[in-house]
């Protein structure tokens, strides 16, 4: 039954993928786009990637849907049609995919216990988690205890990119003399039926998001998922309620402070641990009992983490829909 | 179990066509926010791929259930890298964006050959 559903998502993705590429309305791309990211998080979940197919469904199916519909607002919603490096590319994929589809014959089989990727350090990993941290979610324990620096790594260039948006986008548009007043954007006040329901469910998202950040460590969830999903409650609320209400809401020197509070928290964590006689984020030296010092460690840098992924998608969005379009 | 070994196959043919798929887009398409989405469409293919090796037979999500004995896990590495993976694509694809923004205000369009011809 399950292998029946399985290939029916993924012919969809394909299918999906196709039309993407194939449309020239952007707008119609875009909205595949979030179409296929969902049927990704389906399949995630079919190979018992919980936490990821919780990532891919609020980040692909929502924020960067939104991201993508503010760009286009600020450009074009048509892509002009041009054949003119069709047949180079047309070769260049035919190649690739036949080498790559040749190539997956060599590959262990689906599921194959003795594959040699799980030869090497997860069973380690899924072996000390009960012992060292006490508690059930492995993915969690990997991701900020285990293997914390690369965890670090990927926070700062979230950190990076949003700063990066907000240079790019934060200059005045070219053209516009004096910045216009700033107009007062309605969203969808008009609109009785989403009105209702987004002001229903918006809470419910803040607080599943609140659950998924304090509860990542007994089930999927954590920080990055959390960020992501209160992002999207406030990007509702914002696309409900008009830009500037939302800002109003949460204004931007808040946004800038998780940022980079989140940022800072992590590795302010990790010096403090190398304070307190220990190496740079290992946690088991920040209480008398290792397991408890664990544990506390890695409540904190999630912590870290929801705050600076939440502010910086939210920064970001606000970055793109505050910009006014070129005259 | 014949059957899992296909799916395997069928996974790794769709991850294939996938990437390839994104990046027909890339190379053949002038627009750059379509160029910008098969990025997307190739970066999830190569997700499709990581989690696919993640998968153990028989296997499940690796949270440990209480008074549950031999339970196997599916392998959590893969799933860590592209969890993280994930949100740091989305915010450099942001970045791609506000580039994309900045040049359709410099040059009044995103069409590529355009951009080219006006230099």
């Amino acid at each position: 039954m399950i292998f029946i559903f399985a290939v029916f998502l993924l012919s969809l993705l394909v299918i999906t993928a196709i039309a993407i590429v194939r449309t020239n309305n952007l707008f119609s791309a875009v909205m595949l786009t979030s179409i296929f990211s969902l049927l990704m998080a389906a399949n995630f979940f079919i190979l018992d990637a919980a936490d990821v197919a919780l990532t891919e469904a609020a980040i692909g199916a929502g924020v960067t849907t939104v991201i993508f519909l503010c760009a286009l607002a600020l450009t074009a919603d048509r892509a002009k049609p041009n054949k003119e490096r069709r047949k180079v590319a047309y070769g260049a994929v035919g190649i690739l995919a036949s080498l790559m589809i040749y190539a997956t014959f060599d590959k262990p089989p689906l599921g194959d216990p003795d594959a040699p990727v799980h030869q090497h350090v997860a069973p380690w990993y899924i072996e000390k988690t009960p012992e060292y941290m006490d508690f059930p979610n492995i993915v969690t324990a990997v991701l900020s205890s285990f293997r914390g620096y690369d965890t670090l790594g990927e926070v700062f260039v979230v950190f990076a990119a949003c700063i990066g948006v907000l240079f790019i986008l934060g200059v005045p548009v070219p053209g516009n003399a004096k910045p216009a007043p700033m107009q007062q954007k309605k969203g969808l006040h008009h609109h009785l039926i989403p009105q209702v329901v987004g002001r229903l469910i918006i809470p419910f998202i803040v607080l599943f998001g609140l659950y998924t950040q304090f509860h990542g460590e007994y089930g999927p969830g954590g920080g990055f998922q959390a960020g992501a999903i209160i992002a999207t409650g406030i990007i509702l609320y914002a696309l409900l309620e008009g830009e500037s209400k939302a800002l109003q809401a949460v204004p931007r020197r808040v946004l800038m402070g998780m940022v980079i509070g989140g940022a800072l928290l992590f590795g302010g964590v990790g010096v403090i641990c190398m304070l307190m006689g220990g190496n740079f984020l290992d946690y088991s030296v920040l209480a008398a009992d290792p397991v408890w010092g664990r544990q506390l460690g890695i409540i904190i840098i999630e912590a870290g983490v929801g705050m600076t992924v939440c502010g910086a998608l939210l920064s970001i969005f606000h970055a793109f829909a505050s910009r006014e379009r070129a005259s | 179990m014949k059957l899992l070994e296909l799916l395997g196959y069928f996974n790794y043919w769709v991850f294939a066509i996938v990437l390839t798929v994104g990046l027909y887009a890339v190379i053949s398409k002038a627009n750059l926010i379509k160029k910008l989405i098969g990025l997307s469409i190739f970066q999830s293919a190569v997700f499709l791929m990581y989690i696919t090796m993640d998968k153990v037979e028989g296997g499940t999500a690796p949270i440990i259930q209480a008074g549950v004995e031999d339970q196997v896990f599916s392998n959590p590495l893969p799933q860590v890298l592209i969890l993280t993976a994930i949100v740091v694509g989305v915010s450099t694809l942001a970045l791609g964006l506000a580039m994309v923004v900045r040049i359709k205000e410099s040059y009044g369009t995103i069409e590529e050959n355009e951009i080219l011809d006006a230099d």
